[in-house]
């Protein structure tokens, strides 16, 4: 009685999708597997002693019994295989984490039938602890899959094992969909002292922060502006029909902060960590900052997706994004 | 034990406890009835005792006290039955063992371990009983135990009603793959290991040694010993059927036992009248099969196990322990053995020496007055008649000389008395006699047709060898006139078809019949009969077991179509929708599923204009049902109507 003989991952593996797979996977009969399980096993030698019993002291009922839960077994097999039969399932982007994190994959699990699907077990990777769901019928859910992120760069999602013993608990069935989802997993940051800012001259005095809130005017808004600054009370004067206007603020322009990586210290990882931790410094400190890599160089600028793209530039280095 | 532990086992829910509590009650409660009270009494402890734990947040039981427990049961059961290994034993230390896992709940694999154990259990009372309210146990059982299972995998909140309607579901799609396995599965005749005796002893039935009273006993009892399908009309007269039981020639002075015979099938000839017809004998532990008289061949070739022997007595090798049909071919006129070896001729005159004197004396002086045997078999029968002779299921104990006291002292007793104090005349007078028992009779059950022959039918008469003319039946019994016979006699053989009662004896004896016959008497002659009938003769153990398997592969194969079926659309808007697309398909006009449907009419204003119109029309209906005001209510039967009206706008092909 030792787990170790059932199916698992890693077992099997030349029936499995050796690729992942984009848009929605639809879990069709070549790929939802079916095998007894040790219950299942217990449930036949049982059934066999009950079948001698029965012809031993001829008892015509206890054969009609035997006979019922033999029936009963096969039913429950086509049952077990139906449960996961026709589920669709796909990968839903999830957001980047810092190395070390929690990575949350998401993934979207469809149930068209009319029938409910319980005890669906889903298994990432080699994890023990099985993630159990119960599907109502015709639903979908969102599936949060876990996952610390071990190091920067593409965290692809690993093997993913759905498995289902309803009803009987006596078949084993299961599936490997591979959704293709990937993270994106930004270097962890190390936070030290940023460098010394670069005056560009332009303005003369020195501004901090605070110029962030002198209102200078309004120009339209482009896509990559924060929803923060959007002059939401012109816009309600509209009546929603133009464009809407972001409140522009004077200051900041004035000092540029270029986070190289000659001024670093340490080994790539290390050089990198300690990049990761200015950028997060100097948006938090509504910076204008740049990047320089070796063969790369960002310009300077900030907001949410200037961040976002250095950090992915420090996340798939040396690859030039 | 394992000291690699790869996976944790699945943890058990607590809503799975009451289910086990209850499967552990629907299972071992019946067997109340028939286990001691002191082991009901501890396991309906140990089971409060679980209920109380769980009410309160269930912990695994102390090991001392399931320890303690144990040593209890398992003690008390060795002391109860003075074994381990006999199947009552067994069924109690199972009823002890699953009641005992109840206290140690750990993982789902204890929840499943108890569960499949309830199955066994479910089994093991029908060494008990095999009546039909255990049939009807045979569906609520598993019902119960399934929906058990099925709570072990399924989502917590799963309330008991949805779980019950699962297990009812799948219950019902295994009944067909139960009746073809029932059908065809290839029976073997148990036992295959040596059968416990213990629990057969009660049964009732003749003996191959008779004394004085051992048929009044029987006679008492209203049980059914066999009963009979004719295979052809009119049925016979009742008083007509003389079924053959042990024939006894060696007599002690007390006891009448079997005597000399040979293991050859009888001398028969002249048989006329022929009989066919199928019996079906109630476990009796004896051997007697009890044919009509007279029947040359044991039974039907396929009763292997059946064997006759000189006297015509048919018996099977092993004894009957358990419901038996088979079909023989009887003769009503014969005879038997028209000359007699020396052997048997000295066996059926033999008799105690200085007993019964004046017995003796009697048959002698019969004898020089009539020097025929038959005359001299009917100066007997004239004797019972004439004399103040008595037939009452409670005579008068006999002495010493026990017929000279029956013949001239007490002069009341029973059919062995007759029997035997007729044969001990002839054989005195010279004329080879010998006492045959069995049944005479029976009666008509006018619901099923079926002709039953009870204990209270069990009778004892005689047959004097007669030169040329072999074995002749003569029944003293019957001599004596009705005025004579006790009340306490004909009240045993009472037939009540008249009033309601009897009506509802009759009635209730019938489904119980069809019941023994159908489900408890399928055999592998009765398998045999009822594929001969499906049209499949003289299949072999091989070929029935492959019929079997194509049986359920078509089977599985037939409910894996229906289960896995397209899906029908049930939204009518929707359904409508999807045939004017492929209607639109067949004009050349792609319809990808994702366009809304008032998006494809504006399409079709340029590429089809001719069909745009009815197209719109369709889109704005479907749409408005989908997505209208009353969109959450299903479509009135009007919406539906004007729907299908504009489907029926587009053209086919």
């Amino acid at each position: 009685m030792v787990a170790a003989a059932e199916p698992r991952p890693g077992r099997w593996a030349w029936s499995r999708q050796r690729r992942s797979e984009a848009g929605v996977i639809r879990l069709d009969r070549r790929r939802v597997y079916i095998f007894p399980t040790y219950a299942g096993f217990f449930y036949a030698a049982t059934l066999v002693a009950m079948q001698l019993g029965s012809i031993n002291y001829s008892l015509a009922l206890g054969h009609a019994l035997v006979f019922l839960l033999v029936s009963l077994g096969l039913v429950g097999m086509l049952h077990s295989w139906r449960n996961l039969l026709g589920l669709e399932i796909s990968a839903l982007t999830s957001e980047p984490v810092h190395a070390g994190e929690v990575a949350r994959f998401r993934l979207r699990v469809k149930n068209t039938a009319r029938r409910p699907r319980p005890g669906l077990e889903w298994q990432l990777g080699h994890d023990p602890e099985p993630l159990m769901q119960h599907l109502p019928a015709d639903d979908e859910t969102l599936l949060h899959l876990t996952l610390t992120a071990p190091a920067r760069g593409w965290l692809t999602l690993p093997t993913l094992r759905l498995s289902s013993r309803w009803p009987l608990g006596i078949f084993l069935t299961w599936a490997y969909p591979w959704p293709a989802a990937r993270c994106l997993v930004y270097p962890a940051p190390l936070f030290t002292p940023l460098p010394p800012v670069m005056d560009t001259g332009e303005e003369g005095e020195g501004r901090s922060q605070e110029g962030h809130e002198d209102f200078i005017g309004l120009r339209e808004r482009q896509p990559a502006d924060s929803l923060r600054h959007v002059a939401w009370k012109i816009a309600a004067r509209d009546g929603g029909d133009k464009p809407l206007l972001i409140k522009c603020f004077g200051g900041g322009a004035g000092q540029q902060l270029r986070l190289d990586w000659r001024d670093t210290r340490g080994d790539t990882e290390a050089r990198l960590s300690i990049l990761t931790g200015w950028v997060m410094a100097a948006e938090n400190a509504g910076l204008d900052y740049g990047l320089a890599l070796p063969r790369q160089e960002i310009p300077p600028g900030h907001g949410v997706l200037h961040r976002s793209q250095c950090l992915r530039v420090l996340a798939l280095y040396p690859e030039v994004a | 034990m394992f000291a690699r532990k790869l996976r944790p086992h699945a943890a058990l829910q607590h809503a799975s406890l009451p289910w086990l509590l209850a499967v552990v009650f629907f299972t071992a409660a019946p067997h109340g009835l028939y286990q001691p009270v002191w082991l009901s009494a501890m396991v309906s402890l140990v089971w409060l005792g679980v209920l109380l734990r769980w009410r309160r947040g269930y912990k695994v039981t102390q090991r001392w006290f399931k320890l303690s427990v144990a040593a209890i049961g398992c003690g008390g059961i060795l002391l109860q039955f003075h074994t381990w290994l006999s199947y009552e034993a067994g069924i109690a230390l199972l009823i002890l063992a699953v009641t005992m896992k109840l206290m140690e709940l750990k993982s789902r694999r204890d929840a499943v371990v108890v569960v499949t154990l309830a199955y066994f259990l479910l089994l093991t009372y029908y060494f008990y009983s095999q009546s039909i309210a255990a049939g009807f146990w045979l569906l609520v059982g598993p019902l119960v135990v399934t929906a058990a299972l099925i709570q072990l995998y399924d989502a917590p909140e799963r309330s008991g009603k949805a779980l019950l309607r699962t297990s009812a579901w799948l219950l019902a799609q295994a009944l067909p793959f139960m009746v073809v396995l029932y059908l065809l599965f290839p029976r073997v005749n148990g036992p295959l290991w040596g059968l416990p005796q213990e629990g057969f002893i009660s049964r009732t039935g003749l003996s191959d040694i008779l004394d004085p009273g051992s048929i009044a006993r029987l006679v008492l009892s209203d049980e059914i010993a066999f009963r009979v399908q004719f295979h052809e009309r009119p049925l016979p007269t009742p008083g007509r059927l003389y079924w053959r039981g042990p024939v006894l020639g060696s007599y002690d002075g007390r006891e009448w036992r079997p005597g000399y015979f040979r293991l050859e099938r009888p001398a028969l000839s002249r048989l006329e009248n022929l009989i066919t017809y199928t019996m079906t004998l109630e476990a009796h532990n004896q051997t007697w099969l009890l044919p009509l008289e007279m029947t040359p061949r044991p039974a039907q070739a396929e009763n292997e196990d059946a064997q006759i022997n000189s006297m015509g007595v048919v018996t099977n090798r092993m004894p009957v322990t358990s419901r038996k049909r088979m079909t023989f071919r009887s003769y009503l006129n014969y005879r038997l053995d028209t000359t007699l070896d020396t052997m048997t001729l000295k066996a059926n005159l033999q008799l105690p020496g200085e007993r019964n004197p004046r017995t003796l004396a009697m048959a002698r002086e019969w004898r020089t007055e009539n020097p025929d045997s038959r005359q001299l078999a009917q100066r007997a029968l004239a004797y019972f008649r004439q004399e103040n002779f008595i037939y009452t299921l409670e005579p008068q104990l006999l002495g010493q000389d026990a017929m000279d006291d029956f013949l001239f002292v007490t002069r009341s007793g029973f059919c062995e008395h007759y029997a035997s104090a007729f044969v001990i005349l002839m054989r005195a007078a010279g004329v080879p006699a010998r006492i045959v028992t069995g049944y005479v009779g029976g009666e008509i059950n006018p619901v099923d047709g079926f002709f039953a022959v009870r204990q209270s039918d069990a009778h004892a008469w005689a047959e004097i060898w007669v030169e040329e003319e072999g074995w002749i039946r003569m029944d003293p019994t019957a001599v004596i006139p009705p005025e004579r016979t006790d009340t306490s006699v004909t009240a045993t053989h009472a037939s009540a078809v008249t009033d309601w009662v009897g009506q509802l004896r009759y009635r209730l004896e019938a489904v119980n019949n069809a019941w023994n016959q159908w489900v408890l008497g399928y055999t592998p002659d009765q398998q045999r009969d009822v594929l001969a009938w499906l049209g499949l003769k003289n299949l072999n153990r091989y070929s029935l077991g492959l019929f079997m398997g194509v049986g359920m592969g078509l089977l599985l194969l037939a409910l894996a179509l229906w289960m896995f079926r397209p899906r029908r659309e049930t939204d009518p808007a929707r359904a409508i929708w999807r045939q004017a697309c492929l209607r639109l398909e067949k004009q050349g006009i792609h319809c990808p599923l994702w366009e809304p449907p008032l998006a494809l009419a504006a399409r079709l204003e340029t590429e089809a204009p001719a069909l745009a119109q009815e197209v719109q029309a369709l889109a704005r209906l479907v749409c408005a049902t989908r997505y209208g005001r009353n969109a959450e209510t299903a479509p009135p039967m009007a919406t539906r109507t004007a729907l299908r009206l504009a489907l029926r706008r587009l053209p086919q092909f």
